[in-house]
């Protein structure tokens, strides 16, 4: 799963343009079938994200939401039941969640007297029973259920996957018998910054090929394929910290990385696709 | 001047009353009449004495060697500088500025010889030239006649030699030019470099006069560059007699030299030569054109040896006294002497050295290289004892020197012996790459920030610093890539983030931190001690340099290297934190450092390092290398923070502009005066010389004050300190070894530091000089009192060579001969590292004055120190545990107890509960007053931990008395310091943590959690192999966006595919383990969904296109396993009322025909199983028909409504059983 750089590019190319769709994944599965499922998954997602950062202001303007809307209207006239909003989002090349929340914000504007709050639509996305037009409730509804990278969803399922890793990983350092403090000690503590573990004795991990081990402090999980995007951002907001404040540690990409970014190891910031088997701790006892 | 050394060389004085008359100036009885006499007329020039030495040996050095030891060239104006600082106050120098610089070098003459009888008061006397009385011819002519590939390489090299141009090819063969200045620094300047240029000092020669101009203060690093120096180098070219050209303002010391002259004639005949070998008769030496090899000495062919041995006596004799400025500076000149290479090539036309004026000083001293070795040798023969002091490699390099061994083969011996004697140096590994400071709740946690802004803005800017520090280690090695303009915008919009006084702080103490985790190593982090890379040199070892030799000359740029006394320098990580304060450029972040770096040097330099009491069983070898390394981290600690101090204080003053003179700089000394120090550094010098610990104060100050400006020497207060530190500098005489005395190494220690301080520019040249005759304001004795660290042999050769990194010069100089490469080859960079890091001792914990505390210490006094250590050790750890322990169960129970309290409150008074402030101060009276438990409860804990501790620490055979007596003690302290500290704050702890308990509580206290009911786990035997939460929310969302369309024709679930689906889903619902709140939340609401497209039959089935629906039995089935899960699996709340929203109805609105059985059904079962109340699903009902329908559909509804609402309320149990006699009420609805 630790992919190089050329490898992640080739399979970033073929993502240009898909819409976050059931049917795209299924073809991405296809094409690349030698890939782990959530490995792929998850460069989409993040591929996905990266363009709609990218073109995400083009479709907040106020034509562009007025023109959407209109062409909502138009479309849900003619039949209510189609899938008007779906196929408008993937039309304009624009999330289907998204899309969603923009029309249903341009529709509670014009439908209710105060302006929708943020908490209101967000209530309405995770429960369309709420919306008080059936017509859009299903449009919403269904835009909802296709989307595979935003959403409310989306956010639980990828909520649950870190949640899962987290849990995961603990039940590891506890076979191991690594003593630790997790992120909710930590917190408790008053730390600034919290990665998932802390350890209490610092342990080496070893790296094959390599002659000398790296001495690991914390470790961070992290259930995503490390791109460089987000390994950037993770690296800035969370990875120098930690190693600011704990020193070197560890980070687990469980859906794999590119192998290019693993370039801060004399550094203290070690990176694996999984939890590493070759690790010597501190011996209590001199023999 | 001369005078004085003129009477030496004639035996009128002996040396030890020549040197016991500059040292002391009062005459001592020792002295003869005769000599006292001779000396007390000249008793006014006594002060210039030294630095006429000095400035005779240099300038007679660089007459002799063409590339010898580089004659300080004059610096222009430097005669300038004797009028210069006009009307200055009383510290203005009167006298001669010698400078202490660089090259100085003493002359002396006069030998061992018994005390010239001459009485003869001469104001002047002074045969003129010395003697010159070699052969005629001497080696000037032997050299000229070589002169000519020489000169060529030196014509090269553009230090204005006249000599014709050679011819290319020689170039690559060039003899080593010590007169190019850029190659050969003048001793103790620094070469040009990047960092810009200082310029070299020299003592500038005394002229003999009753008026003194006030010396102006010498320039500073950044004024005249060095490159300019060269062009007033008289080289050996000069005319003069004196063979440097003296600047112009020098008339009197010409006068002067007139009147030696003629005196010289009227003496000449009276001073009998005593057999000088005079071996080469003037015999030109053989031309070795092209030749790279060294001139070899021979001891046959010294000229006048008395005079050399009478000047290397007094010269000696000045250096052992401390009578030089700077003691590694003469060694190292001596060294240059000892491995000068050639003759100079000058044709001294205009000079011929008279045969018959021996003792004069008019002839040259050195006048071939076999004088100049011979020199040299015989100083370094009285200089044995430092030189065996000096490093494994050094003394190797000098017991191999081929002209040691032929000049004096005894010295060889001994320096062998030391070598072979001295310990192998230990070479530690190097610390890891920079460490970040660590995380410590205790300081670092939102408690310890005045609001959550401040904290959090606390949190960005110890990321960014550290952003900051790493771009840095990454670029500043690049090219090109200057601090400021890379991050200095950066760090500045960082500082600008830093409002709250307190952020300032906390960032000063991460930002002192830092720096003492990276910088305290001077090889630490990656950079080594003199910030150079590692040389070739140094890696191949002085054994294979010779090799290396061609290559070398090839390689332009001979290696930098700071001299052996280099100006202060921020090497290796040191650079960012010195740039880091420039460019953050903050008044505020300025003064918060200083504070911070003064409370921590006090700290450190109060610190009560533990003594060293030797010990006759010999227990304490480890105890000391412990204590020795602990000295070694206090010291290099203190030092860094004493050059960042002295770097910030001193920062607003410093500019490249030279100083201010006259009225400007009496203005800008009045003003100054009135300022405080920073740090009231000379209260802190007094105490350390009186309590004996100057070798821990002294050389933190020295850093200190390397960083003054040009107007702080100037201050009384400084002046004063000064003052100190040069009679300290005097009294510390290392062949005075007594008992009680300092230790050597001690010694030499601070008379490196302190030889290192005199030759900073800005410290003024005369300052050494001048001030040495006052009396002392401050009796410094040296003899180390048992108390006092001096005693201690607390500095060994590594921490020697750590803090004074230039002694390493030496080795480089005795290196680069071997190599006979002639650059001022880098050589050795040695890369000493302490390993310790932290580990300073805390302060012993303050007993109480009464008889048992005096019965303690007693009780220490006779036992070894380690003990007292254990036990202070002991009861610090246990205290501080002891208080620990009692938050962690006396203080944790009240809390608990603080909630069950709050509980009950709420319950009374209803949710809202009242005031929060009001509801804490209830609590805290009741709680409170149970804190008095916590001193029997510490106490008793300290009862219980303390004897074990101290029982395993010590060693076995401790005798069982001192044993119990030690664990009592132990027990005595640590429950003093638990219950000081337990008295002063557990009401406060308590309060606070109960505080916090109850916002906790009544945050906890929304109706979220509270609706969550209790979690339970999964079973003991679970493996929890069940699929996970994440899986299953997205195989149901899969189903509901395939129900929801749009899908491809042949798309569709088996229904095989849902039953294995929601069977996995129970599964994980049972498996508590990977499960958290929101995901089960969402399969809640996801599974809502799913029963409702079942209901409504939407969900698309694979198979033939004819039945693309479940079957109602298979429809039904499945709503009962959602049913049951609904029931026993979830834990949280399962939305069921969506069961009835107008959306989820709605979908049977589509349906043709519209079948209402399965909704019946799951209805029945609902509120049969308990999951809604009857009342409830009415009440959705009821609000169901308020919607808009079509009116078929409202029909079909009301239908519904009806039908459920003439189902009988009958018992659970009941209905279950009419259940199965009368099946399927839902299917007759729907056939109806």
């Amino acid at each position: 799963m630790i992919l190089t750089k050329a490898q992640y590019d080739e399979i970033a190319q073929c993502l240009v343009s898909v819409p976050p769709t059931r049917q795209s994944l299924r073809k991405l599965k296809q094409r690349f079938p030698s890939q782990s499922q959530a490995t792929l998954l998850s460069i989409f997602s993040q591929e996905y994200q990266k363009h709609i950062k990218r073109t995400h202001a083009k479709h907040h303007t106020s034509e562009a939401i007025e023109s959407y809307y209109q062409r909502y209207l138009n479309g849900v006239v003619k039949n209510g039941a189609a899938p008007v909003l779906l196929e408008l989002a993937n039309e304009v090349d624009y999330a289907p969640s998204l899309m969603a929340r923009l029309i249903l914000e341009r529709f509670l504007q014009e439908h209710e007297e105060t302006p929708p709050s943020k908490s209101v639509i967000n209530s309405m996305l995770r429960d369309p029973s709420q919306i008080p037009d059936g017509v859009l409730a299903n449009q919403v509804y269904q835009c909802i259920v296709n989307d595979c990278c935003y959403g409310p969803l989306v956010d639980c399922i990828k909520h649950a996957i870190g949640h899962e890793h987290e849990v995961l990983l603990r039940d590891l350092l506890l076979e191991k018998k690594l003593s630790f403090l997790d992120e909710d000690q930590l917190r408790a503590k008053g730390y600034d910054k919290t990665p998932d573990f802390i350890l209490q004795v610092p342990v080496v991990m070893l790296c094959p090929l390599a002659v000398e081990g790296h001495i690991i402090h914390w470790i961070e999980s992290k259930a995503s394929f490390g791109d460089e995007c987000s390994h950037h951002a993770y690296l800035h907001d969370q990875f120098w910290s930690y190693w600011n404040r704990f020193g070197p540690g560890l980070v687990i990409y469980w859906y794999g990385f590119i192998q290019e970014l693993d370039c801060n190891r004399e550094r203290g910031i070690l990176l694996k696709a999984s939890f590493p088997t070759d690790i010597v701790t501190l011996c209590h006892s001199i023999v | 001047m001369a005078a004085v050394l003129e009477s030496l060389l004639r035996e009128e004085v002996s040396v030890e009353a020549a040197v016991r008359w500059i040292a002391r100036s009062a005459q001592s009885s020792e002295d003869d009449p005769g000599e006292a006499a001779a000396l007390s007329s000249l008793q006014p020039l006594r002060k210039e004495f030294v630095p006429f030495l000095l400035n005779f040996l240099r300038e007679q050095s660089s007459r002799v060697l063409p590339q010898g030891p580089p004659t300080p060239a004059k610096a222009p104006g430097a005669s300038a500088a004797l009028s210069g600082r006009a009307g200055g106050p009383p510290r203005g120098s009167r006298g001669a500025r010698s400078q202490l610089f660089p090259p100085t070098e003493p002359p002396s003459t006069a030998a061992e010889a018994p005390p010239a009888r001459r009485g003869g008061r001469r104001r002047c006397p002074g045969p003129a030239r010395e003697r010159g009385g070699r052969g005629p011819g001497g080696p000037e002519e032997g050299v000229s006649g070589e002169s000519v590939p020489w000169a060529g390489g030196r014509r090269l090299r553009g230090s204005g030699s006249p000599s014709s141009p050679s011819s290319p090819s020689l170039a690559l063969s060039d003899p080593p030019n010590l007169s190019n200045l850029e190659e050969f620094p003048p001793v103790g300047s620094v070469p040009p470099g990047p960092a810009g240029t200082k310029p070299s000092r020299r003592i500038n020669p005394t002229p003999v006069s009753e008026e003194r101009s006030l010396s102006k203060p010498k320039t500073c690093f950044t004024s005249p560059p060095i490159s300019c120096v060269p062009s007033s180098q008289p080289s050996a070219l000069d005319t003069s007699p004196w063979g440097l050209g003296l600047p112009p303002g020098c008339r009197s010391l010409q006068e002067e030299r007139e009147m030696l002259r003629k005196e010289r004639s009227k003496l000449l005949l009276q001073s009998p030569i005593p057999t000088c070998p005079t071996p080469e008769s003037g015999l030109p030496l053989p031309s070795r054109t092209g030749s790279l090899t060294d001139e070899p000495a021979d001891p046959a062919r010294v000229s006048s040896r008395q005079r050399l041995e009478l000047v290397a006596l007094v010269y000696s004799s000045c250096i052992a006294e401390n009578l030089v400025p700077n003691l590694f500076l003469e060694l190292f000149f001596v060294l240059q002497l000892l491995t000068a290479r050639r003759m100079v090539t000058a044709k001294h036309s205009d000079h011929e050295p008279s045969p018959d004026a021996l003792d004069s000083l008019e002839n040259p001293l050195f006048q071939s290289i076999h004088d100049c070795v011979f020199f040299a040798v015989q100083v370094l023969e009285h200089q044995f004892q430092v030189l065996s002091h000096l490093d494994k490699g050094t003394l190797k390099l000098l017991a191999e020197n081929e002209r040691l061994l032929c000049f004096s083969p005894a010295l060889q011996g001994r320096l062998r012996a030391a070598y072979e004697g001295s310990v192998s140096k230990v070479s530690l590994e190097m610390p890891p790459s920079a460490q970040a400071v660590s995380f410590q709740p205790e300081t670092d946690n939102r408690a310890n920030f005045s609001s959550d802004r401040a904290f959090h803005t606390f949190k960005k800017q110890r990321d960014v610093f550290y952003e900051v520090l790493r771009e840095w280690e990454d670029r500043h090695e690049e090219p090109g890539w200057d601090f400021e303009k890379g991050l200095g915008s950066r760090i500045r919009a960082m500082m600008g983030q830093l409002s709250a006084a307190c952020n300032h702080s906390h960032f000063v103490r991460l930002f002192q931190k830092q720096l003492l985790q990276m910088c305290q190593h001077p090889g630490g982090a990656g950079a080594a001690v003199l910030g150079e890379a590692p040389d070739v040199l140094s890696m191949l070892g002085a054994d294979k340099l010779g090799r290396l030799r061609r290559l070398q000359e090839r390689l332009a740029a001979p290696q930098s290297s700071g001299g052996p006394c280099p100006p202060p320098t921020f090497p290796g990580c040191q650079g960012f934190f010195r740039d880091f304060i420039l460019s953050a450029s903050s008044f505020q972040f300025n003064q918060h450092l200083m504070d911070s770096l003064s409370l921590k040097i006090r700290e450190l330099n109060g610190l009560a390092l533990p003594q060293h009491e030797p010990s006759d069983d010999g227990e304490s070898d480890v105890d000391w290398q412990g204590e020795r390394r602990q000295f070694a981290v206090v010291l290099l600690s203190l030092r860094l923070l004493a050059k960042f101090l002295g770097f910030v204080a001193f920062l607003p003053y410093r500019g490249p502009e030279p100083p201010p003179i006259g009225e400007l700089q009496d203005s800008i000394l009045a003003l100054r005066s009135q300022v405080p120090p920073v740090l009231d550094v000379r209260a802190l010098l007094q105490q350390g010389l009186r309590a004996h610990r100057a070798v821990l104060t002294v050389p933190w100050l020295v850093e200190f004050l390397s960083f003054a400006d040009h107007v702080v020497p100037l201050l009384d207060y400084y002046r004063s300190i000064f003052t100190l530190l040069l009679h300290l500098h005097r009294s510390l005489v290392l062949s005075q070894e007594n008992e009680g005395e300092m230790c050597f190494l001690n010694k030499l220690l601070l008379l490196a530091v302190l030889g290192w301080l005199f030759q900073i520019p800005t410290v003024p040249e005369d300052l050494f000089f001048l001030e040495e005759g006052q009396s002392d304001p401050f009796e410094v004795d040296t003899v180390a009192s048992e108390h006092g660290l001096d005693g201690v042999p607390v500095v060994d050769q590594q921490l020697l060579y750590t803090c004074c990194p230039y002694i390493g010069e030496l080795r480089k100089l005795l290196a680069s001969w071997v190599s006979g490469s002639s650059g001022r080859s880098g050589g050795f960079v040695r890369k000493i590292t302490p390993t310790t890091t932290t580990g300073l001792g805390a302060q012993p914990p303050q007993t109480s004055q009464g008889l048992q505390a005096q019965l303690v210490q007693a009780f220490f006094h006779n036992q070894p120190p380690s003990l007292r250590r254990t036990v202070e050790f002991v009861a610090e750890r246990i205290g501080s545990n002891c208080v620990k322990h009692i938050k962690a169960t006396l203080v944790a129970d009240l809390v608990h107890q603080a909630e069950l309290l709050l509980q009950e409150q709420l319950v009374t008074q209803g949710q809202e509960g009242g005031d929060p402030a009001q509801l804490l101060e209830i609590l805290c009276s009741q709680l409170c007053p149970h804190g008095a438990q916590a001193l029997t409860q510490g106490r008793e804990f300290c009862q219980r931990k303390s004897p074990g501790a101290v029982r395993a620490l010590l060693p076995e055979e401790t005798p069982a008395a001192v044993l119990s007596s030690a664990e009592s003690i132990a027990v005595g302290l640590a429950t003093e310091k638990a219950c000081a500290w337990l008295s002063a704050n557990i009401t406060a702890l308590i309060r606070r943590e109960v505080k916090a308990a109850v916002s906790r509580t009544l945050r906890a206290q929304g109706p979220e959690p509270a609706a969550w009911g209790e979690q339970r786990g999964c079973s003991h035997a679970c493996e929890h192999h069940a699929p996970l939460p994440s899986h299953l929310i997205s195989e149901i969302k899969d189903v509901l966006s395939l129900a929801v369309g749009p899908r491809d024709p042949e798309e569709g679930v088996s229904p095989e595919h849902l039953e294995q689906l929601l069977g996995q889903l129970g599964q994980t619902l049972r498996c508590r383990q990977f499960l958290c709140p929101p995901a089960e939340q969402h399969l809640a609401k996801c599974s809502v969904e799913l029963a409702s497209l079942l209901v409504a039959d939407q969900i698309p089935v694979l198979g033939p296109p004819a039945q693309h629906r479940l079957e109602r039995g298979q429809a039904r089935r499945l709503l009962l396993m959602l049913l049951a899960l609904w029931k026993d699996d979830f834990q949280g709340p399962v939305p069921l009322q969506l069961l009835l929203s107008p959306r989820n109805v709605g979908l049977l609105a589509d349906t043709r025909p519209r079948e209402w059985d399965l909704l019946l059904f799951l209805l029945r079962e609902l509120v049969e199983k308990g999951l809604m109340g009857r009342l409830e699903i009415e009440a959705c009902l009821g609000s169901l028909r308020e919607a808009q329908w079509p009116g078929d559909f409202s029909e079909e509804l009301t239908t519904l409504f009806n039908l459920f609402l003439a189902e009988p309320h009958l018992p659970e149990t009941q209905l279950r059983v009419r259940e199965l006699v009368q099946p399927n009420r839902g299917a007759v609805l729907a056939q109806s």
